[in-house]
């Protein structure tokens, strides 16, 4: 087995530094690397350029690195969220890419699997297409999308063992998969890093092949952003 | 003249048995709440779940478990977990059945817009672009004006487009419309609403053939 395990967060982001580009993974807040946020936050970086379907909210996810200005430029698909945000974009302090969520996805997906590049069907005939290949295939047009380039992936997942497999739980999912193995590091943080053996090989997710360094992370928020509920009759 | 909630069940007679359905965020949500119990169809979030439940019962909320609005869900027996990329692997490989979805405005041809107001609103398309790029069915659910009483069903879309020629049908608080290569042809008005004020309300070419039947809900 090589152990992929690190002791600390510290230890897990030993490496980053300024201007870097990182993927994190989640959608809205769920799932996102709350552990590895609290770290960057901690240790300053700046000029950075982050891939992540979102960007968080005001106080938290990304929201906390955006507070600080470490953010230079974000790769997202949805940024509603967060006031900041869109003040830092529209006063053009922040740059801004926004693309598709499904070619975000993979885009993140093709740098994990050796691909330079993939052709999609998604955002021919829009702005997201300007000034990019496109190209005809059975009638039908697609926007050729590079792969991306990243130094650290930050993603999180519910449980792991220290080989560095990972299993992820309900759609805290999400991008995290996708992001393992896409940049030259890949950090996980768990909920719950379990010893060898105990987690079954059947119910892997993500073979620790792709993850370079796995610690637990030390608490979690789990913050829920649109608490919605139903009444029960009586 | 129908509220959000009409419109959204006016869409659910739409929905077909056996259909793996995609829902938008705002009326297109409500639709689940209209569909007939005698049919199978399963729910598809693009953050990563098929077979979507109702709201969970309060103190039983998951964080890890979320629909594309970020608001807690519950699954029903049968339902699956994915990641993104598979989610838009479905989505894009056509396995959805129909997608419902908002729009800010409509052309005559099928563009739609709905992520972008320039200078003003940005928030991104999120999954929109790689749904309407590559769903078959597409249904539009939106008021049929906006807030300042303009039309959103126009000749050629105004703001940055979402997709190109790809809607087929558009369902508003005053219609149900197809979107055909003439123009938006009128299948149905809403209980109250005539012809001319559909007319009226619509700034793209609009195709009146025959009798129009008022809609059944």
């Amino acid at each position: 087995m090589i152990n992929k395990k690190v002791s600390s967060v510290e230890e897990a982001l030993i490496g980053v530094t300024n201007n870097m580009t990182f993927m994190l993974g989640g959608f809205g807040l769920s799932g996102i690397p709350e552990n590895a946020i609290a770290q960057l936050v901690k240790l300053g970086v700046s000029g950075l350029t982050c891939i992540s379907n979102n960007a968080g909210v005001d106080d938290f996810g990304l929201g906390l690195l955006l507070q600080q200005k470490q953010i230079k430029k974000m790769v997202s698909s949805y940024v509603g969220e967060n006031d900041e945000f869109e003040r830092q974009m529209l006063s053009g302090e922040l740059e801004v890419e926004l693309i598709p969520q499904g070619t975000l996805a993979e885009r993140c997906r093709a740098a994990q699997a050796g691909f330079p590049a993939i052709y999609t069907p998604a955002g021919y005939g829009t702005e997201v297409a300007e000034g990019k290949e496109t190209r005809e295939f059975d009638g039908k047009m697609y926007v050729l999308e590079h792969a991306f380039k990243a130094d650290f992936a930050f993603v999180k997942a519910w449980k792991g063992d220290e080989a560095g497999n990972l299993i992820f739980k309900g759609t805290a999912r999400n991008f995290n998969p996708n992001m393992c193995g896409a940049a030259k590091i890949t950090v996980a943080e768990v909920e719950e890093l379990v010893p060898l053996g105990e987690l079954d090989p059947n119910q892997i997710h993500i073979p620790g092949i792709f993850v370079k360094r796995i610690f637990q992370g030390a608490v979690y928020e789990k913050r829920i952003e649109q608490r919605t509920v139903r009444q029960k009759s009586t | 003249m129908l509220d959000k909630n009409g419109i959204a069940k006016r869409i659910a007679k739409e929905v077909q048995d056996g259909y793996y359905v995609n829902l938008g965020i705002g009326i297109p949500t409500l639709v689940a709440n209209y569909v007939r119990h005698d049919i199978e169809v399963e729910f598809q979030s693009e953050n990563g779940v098929l077979g979507m439940g109702p709201f969970p019962f309060e103190g039983e909320e998951d964080a890890d478990i979320i629909n594309a609005g970020k608001q807690t869900i519950t699954t029903l027996p049968g339902a699956s977990f994915f990641d993104s990329a598979l989610s838009f692997s479905m989505i894009r490989g056509q396995h959805v059945d129909l997608t419902i979805l908002g729009a800010m405005e409509v052309a005559e041809n099928g563009d739609i817009a709905n992520w972008k107001i320039p200078g003003k609103m940005v928030k991104g398309m999120g999954g929109a672009m790689d749904l309407v790029a590559s769903a078959e069915n597409i249904i539009v659910a939106m008021m049929h004006t906006n807030k300042r009483g303009a039309s959103k069903l126009l000749k050629k879309c105004s703001l940055p487009l979402t997709g190109v020629g790809c809607v087929k049908k558009v369902v508003t608080n005053m219609a149900v419309l197809e979107v055909t290569p003439r123009g938006f042809k009128l299948l149905e008005r809403a209980p109250g609403v005539s012809v001319d004020d559909i007319r009226n309300a619509t700034e793209g070419r609009l195709i009146v053939e025959g009798t129009i039947p008022e809609m059944v809900l």
